[in-house]
């Protein structure tokens, strides 16, 4: 009986033992987000100790790393916008028909095809989309306009297009297959086809998770790096031109970690200022996706 | 019947027949854009291979960097490589499925859990560029094992973390609750229960997890460059502390290069690396379809 019950007391211990070991996982994701928000905060603040948050903000060029330095964002933050936009253009569209088609049109057999081809679509790492986009895609687009130079954000947005289109066919698909059936059954009790009641009914009961996907792609094309860094150039301009050449924020901080940018120099903290921004900008995305999700989810429940 | 046209089209006849056509419309438009998706894929796929095949040969797999182009090799990255999915697999796998077991098993439903759901689904959305950030002040700087292997596999298991833990709570949430309850019934601790019940039903799921947590591990290069890693490193690395170069960064280094014979060394490595993406994915969905079959 005794060893009985010191059998059971050790049982109890390592049960809470391990119980707080568990926490402790738990608790070490919020530690990485503290981590980032540390390290962005405290490299970034020397930056904003010579150049004010309202120059950073405002000026419009981005010359670092030249004689003449200047320290507007903008410049940056237009060519990340715009290889962004240009991706969004092929994969909204495209994805949500895809999503519309794979939740409600798709045989069984036909999703489980499709599924897991774009899921590797998704699953190609940036930099193979990258070289594909410098070395395939350009050059294509180079027969039909001469004009386009080597490095330019129409053929890195394009390529981030596709690469981006399974996650917002899969999202809008999960957003479409939430709907409750009685609301469609009520559309076909009324005498809708299938078509009318995905439309009229379907689409938009489900247009608040839809729009979260496109909120939680946008982070995903704008946070996207390596396609940019390798394609669309090194040169940050303020334009809106798709066939010039751009920087990204993110291709920026790449082109000074390649670099020999001494640490500690300004030029060094600009990455960690950049990343701040981005960090910011992908933070309101991703928590705006976020809520709206939590909000449907109450609300279908 | 009148031809008046109103804004609610009346229930024809010549309109019951018209649906199944603007159906087979749309499925024919959604197939059409699908095939688009996977024909680009193909060609991705087979472009690769047309550049990088020339070079596949046993030289290349044993070889070291080298300035000539010819008679470069990719020992070092892929041993690098190597090392890079080692230190993810002990580091990021305990610690991911041990988050996931106290969220679905012991979390209490309050703020603080709410809090770090939150901030694992932010995690999950924040650039893998950023975590190279924090890996360089973190792990290269503070920690000082400077721009080491081990750097880069801390730098890429935080990255990959949100992945495990969401797919290894999803595992834990398919085992019956039954099974639980038995095992409590029995008088097992809840520990006892996990240990010797749910997560040997959920290894399947939590399995597929980690490849695709894999998967995106091997693949990245962005948050390695960020932290610092070098392009050009001629041994593989014989400890934790030693530098160390991995397949994308190597093949980022070639595309860089002004000279074509270097961007056919690029696709050869980039090809490699489809090659084990691919045999990943394909376990992950044989796995899946396993588990859904038993499901």
């Amino acid at each position: 009986m005794n060893t009985g019950a010191r059998g059971a007391l050790a049982a109890h211990r390592a049960d809470a033992i391990m119980r707080a070991v568990f926490f402790g996982c738990g608790l070490f994701s919020i530690l990485i987000t503290v981590g980032i928000v540390a390290v962005l905060v405290l490299e970034a603040a020397p930056f904003f100790k010579n150049v004010s948050v309202f120059t950073f903000l405002t000026d419009t060029e981005w010359t670092p790393l030249f004689a003449q330095k200047r320290f507007g964002v903008l410049p940056l933050l237009c060519g990340t916008l715009l290889t962004s936009a240009i991706a969004m253009c092929v994969a909204l569209p495209a994805g949500i028909t895809v999503g519309i088609y794979l939740s409600e049109f798709a045989s069984p057999l036909v999703r489980t095809v499709i599924k897991p081809a774009l899921e590797v679509l998704a699953g190609v790492p940036t930099l193979v989309y990258g070289y594909f986009a410098l070395f395939v895609v350009t050059p294509t687009l180079q027969i039909l306009f001469p004009s386009l130079p080597g490095f330019n954000a129409l053929s890195a947005g394009l390529v981030m297009g596709f690469m981006i289109l399974p996650m917002v066919a899969s999202l809008s698909e999960d957003a479409i297959f939430s709907v409750p059936k009685a609301l469609k059954e009520g559309a076909y009790a009324l005498g809708a086809s299938k078509m009318q009641t995905t439309l009229s009914v379907v689409v938009p009961a489900a247009s608040g998770g839809i729009i979260a996907a496109v909120i939680l792609a946008m982070a995903r094309a704008v946070g996207e790096t390596m396609i940019v860094a390798i394609a669309a150039g090194q040169q940050p301009t303020l334009t809106l031109n798709p066939f010039a050449a751009i920087e990204t924020m993110t291709a920026y901080i790449v082109q000074v970690s390649l670099g020999d940018t001494p640490h500690g120099t300004l030029e060094f903290h600009t990455i960690f200022a950049v990343g701040l921004a981005l960090f910011c900008i992908t933070l309101v995305l991703n928590s705006a996706s976020l809520l709206l999700r939590r909000k449907i989810r109450r609300g279908h429940g | 019947m009148s031809e008046i046209s109103t804004p609610h089209t009346p229930l024809t006849r010549r309109n019951i027949l018209a649906r199944p056509q603007s159906e087979s419309l749309f499925v024919a438009f959604s197939l059409l854009i699908v095939s688009g998706a996977l024909l680009f894929l193909c060609v991705l796929i087979v472009q690769l291979l047309i550049d990088g095949l020339p070079r596949f040969e046993l030289s290349f797999f044993t070889g070291t960097p080298s300035r000539i182009a010819e008679r470069a090799g990719i020992f070092p990255a892929l041993m690098g490589s190597l090392w890079l999915m080692g230190i993810v697999a002990i580091f990021a796998v305990p610690l991911g499925v041990g988050a996931a077991v106290y969220l679905e098993e012991y979390a209490p439903k309050n703020w603080l859990t709410g809090f770090i759901e939150l901030n694992i689904a932010n995690l999950a959305g924040v650039p893998s560029i950023i975590y190279g950030l924090l890996g360089l002040q973190l792990f290269v700087r503070i920690c000082g094992f400077e721009r080491s292997v081990l750097s880069g596999g801390l730098t890429l298991s935080l990255v990959v973390l949100p992945v495990i833990i969401i797919a290894a709570r999803e595992a834990l949430r398919n085992v019956p609750k039954s099974l639980r309850e038995g095992a409590l019934a029995l008088g097992a601790t809840q520990w006892q229960s996990i240990f010797h019940h749910v997560l040997p039903n959920a290894t399947p799921g939590i399995l597929t997890g980690c490849i695709l947590a894999f998967s995106r591990a091997i693949g990245e290069t962005a948050p390695l460059i960020t932290m610092g890693a070098l392009t050009y490193v001629a041994t593989a690395p014989s400890t934790p502390l030693s530098a160390f170069t991995a397949l994308p960064i190597q093949a980022f280094n070639w595309i860089s290069r002004p000279q074509a014979a270097f961007h056919t060394n690029a696709a050869a490595a980039i090809s490699l690396l489809l090659v084990v993406l691919l045999t990943f994915n394909i376990i992950a969905v044989i796995l899946r379809a396993k588990l859904e079959r038993r499901n």
